[in-house]
């Protein structure tokens, strides 16, 4: 630590923000954060009812969080007769209708929906679609990649040869065929894009997590282990997966960006969760037809989309060289 | 090397029939296909209808029909559409230049553009240098590209008005219709090959034979062009294959945004009337496309590195 202590203290401050920014990944993790935050208590952060339409604001430019005085029409109390019940009822009536400064802080959508509350609640359909399918994936991955590797010979062979099949199908039109059989209402139901996605989770599993177990089993624990008479079920879940998890963690981390961006991208093509939910996917296509007089309602979500895939791929380069700079190989 | 050839042969022709069949399968379980043809407007009688299923052979079992619709795609006949009843044949071979027009473009520029850059990058590591290439790429790898395309489209065909916001325009020269669509796609592989190429040149700087070059006092450049950079190719040119699943995949959505008439954009008009004609004729030449590209990058990967095992 001594040196390079000294050599952080004798840095100017700016330079000492950079070697730190450099160091952590604070950006990402306070990205990150925010996320998940916003998709666990989405309810509570959102400004407004994400599906709630006001057609008479209509594609409403964002507001950046100031009144827009043709529509703040904040009562004055003084205006109303607050004694009387009627006059206390149109005063809370007026308040209600007034134009409230968190509303449409990004903008409406071409339905008068706000796109700040879409965001939110579109964090919270990504974060539940990708934690369902990434955990299938990392089971079945993890699963196959152990068996592949501890078996070795035709069971390695076979195994090896699906997951390259799979690779090379034309994965996006066989998820919008599947989705078109389980259709409605402009999306396919929450399952089934869980089941779509989770299709293309498992592989990088099966490959990283099979060379790791083919190096740890030759090592002389395992071999101690088998002549101690460890069972195979033993051998492969007590001494050797374990020596898998940082490849696992690594390989998951870098996984779920490219997740979000396939459960965006089949959202985009309409083949993603159904309507009234709100999708970052489906919310920039909604906006498409309206790019030229809204260009809000595509941006945001898009943008969205694309911090959180950044920081979410940025962290995994950072753990990937904590934790195992030999999985470089991997992109 | 002959039977290593001949092995991922045969495995790229089983990746083609099991794409196939798959789809096959999927578009069949979606109903009668039957029905789809008397929705169109023919207004089927009982014996029409008959007549109509045995021509179509719909009355076998299915794995049957698969059999006989790849039999009869590999003499070339693959069948009506079924919304216009044009031969599927025609339509993709209209189609297929437009897309691998594209995705052509799109695949030298990232080639360009990524490869000199990660070999900057990984040079001038630590430098600003190195530090804007990786940002770049940070950028290309996590960028949803129908977003990329409609932000590109928001400021250079809706604001400036520099460039058509979509199709294609007549030959391989109309330049001003192909820049967005390129620059949408090749954003990804663009990321994908400056990132293989940096890791692979650091690699390369940091082997015993480029340190032993260096110490027998070789100059810089000499030590990067001719010592390192070639070694520093291998892992980008094979990485090829990978770097294909970017512009397969990515063309059906750029195609579909910049309402490029290719392939990408028929699927998805096959996929949304459930034509299941040309739909099957388009995964056909997609996985062929995508199977062919890796078995081309498999030889190559055993021609330019010696140390690979054929098996």
């Amino acid at each position: 630590m001594g040196a390079q202590q000294r050599e952080l203290e004798s840095r100017s401050f700016g330079s000492q923000i950079w070697y730190f920014l450099r160091r952590w990944p604070l950006i990402p993790l306070v990205l990150m954060t925010i996320l998940l935050f916003t998709g666990i208590f989405a309810p509570f952060v959102s400004p407004a009812d994400p599906v709630e339409q006001s057609l008479g604001f209509r594609n409403f430019p964002p507001t950046w969080g100031k009144a827009m005085p043709e529509y703040n029409v904040v009562p004055n109390p003084a205006d109303y007769d607050l004694e009387t019940t009627k006059g206390k009822s149109a005063y809370s009536r007026a308040k209600k209708n007034s134009f409230p400064r968190s509303k449409f802080v990004l903008g409406a959508d071409n339905l008068g929906r706000d796109v700040l509350s879409r965001i939110v609640f579109g964090a919270r359909i990504s974060l539940q679609v990708t934690a369902w399918a990434l955990t299938s994936g990392i089971i079945i991955g993890t699963g196959l990649g152990l068996i592949a590797g501890y078996f070795g010979g035709w069971t390695d062979e076979v195994l090896m040869r699906i997951v390259d099949v799979w690779l090379a199908l034309p994965f996006i039109l066989i998820a919008l065929v599947i989705a078109q059989q389980f259709l409605h209402e402009g999306g396919a139901a929450l399952g089934v894009v869980i089941f779509i996605i989770a299709l293309v989770a498992w592989t990088p599993f099966v490959r990283q997590v099979r060379a790791d177990v083919l190096t740890i089993r030759g090592q002389e624990y395992v071999m101690a282990a088998k002549i101690a008479g460890a069972s195979h079920l033993r051998l492969i879940i007590r001494h050797i997966m374990p020596g898998t998890l940082s490849t696992i963690l690594v390989v998951a981390t870098l996984r779920v960006g490219q997740l979000i961006l396939t459960e965006s991208t089949l959202s985009f093509l309409g083949a993603g969760i159904p309507d009234p939910i709100p999708a970052w996917g489906k919310s920039v296509s909604d906006g498409r037809q309206f790019i030229e007089e809204a260009w809000w309602i595509s941006f945001w979500p898009g943008f969205a989309i694309f911090l959180v895939v950044m920081s979410l791929n940025f962290f995994g380069d950072w753990l990937r060289d904590r934790l195992d700079p030999r999985l470089r190989q991997l992109d | 090397m002959r039977r290593f050839i001949i092995r991922r042969f045969a495995f790229s022709l089983v990746s083609i029939v099991v794409a196939t069949f798959a789809v096959f399968m999927l578009s069949r379980a979606a109903g009668d296909p039957l029905l789809l043809y008397a929705n169109s407007g023919y207004g089927l009688t009982a014996e029409g209808e008959e007549a109509l299923r045995k021509r179509l052979a719909l009355d076998r079992a299915v794995p049957v029909q698969y059999a006989l619709w790849l039999g009869r795609t590999l003499k070339g006949d693959m069948g009506e559409t079924i919304l216009d009843r044009k031969p599927v044949s025609r339509i993709v071979t209209q189609r297929l230049p437009s897309t691998i027009h594209l995705g052509a473009t799109a695949f030298f520029l990232s080639f360009l553009v990524g490869i000199p850059l990660g070999i900057l990058s990984a040079v001038k590591r630590g430098t600003i240098w190195d530090y804007i290439g990786r940002f770049l790429a940070l950028l290309g790898q996590a960028v949803p590209s129908f977003w990329l395309g409609l932000v590109l489209i928001l400021l250079f065909a809706v604001h400036w008005q520099i460039f058509p916001a979509a199709l294609r325009g007549d030959g391989i020269w109309d330049v001003k219709h192909l820049v967005l669509p390129t620059i949408t796609l090749a954003a990804g592989g663009f990321a994908f090959y400056m990132r293989i190429t940096r890791t692979a040149m650091l690699e390369v700087l940091d082997s015993e034979y480029v340190r032993l070059a260096r110490a027998k006092g070789v100059s810089n450049n000499g030590v990067i062009w001719k010592h390192a950079f070639k070694n520093a190719l291998i892992q980008p040119l094979t990485g090829m294959t990978l770097g294909l699943t970017f512009f397969l995949t990515g063309s059906v959505l750029v195609e579909t945004i910049f309402a490029w008439p290719g392939m990408g954009n028929m699927a998805i008009t096959a996929v949304n009337n459930n034509d299941f004609p040309l739909l099957q004729g388009a995964v056909f030449f997609f996985t062929i496309l995508f199977v062919g590209m890796t078995f081309i990058t498999d030889l190559l990967y055993a021609y330019i590195d010696p140390r690979i095992r054929y098996d």
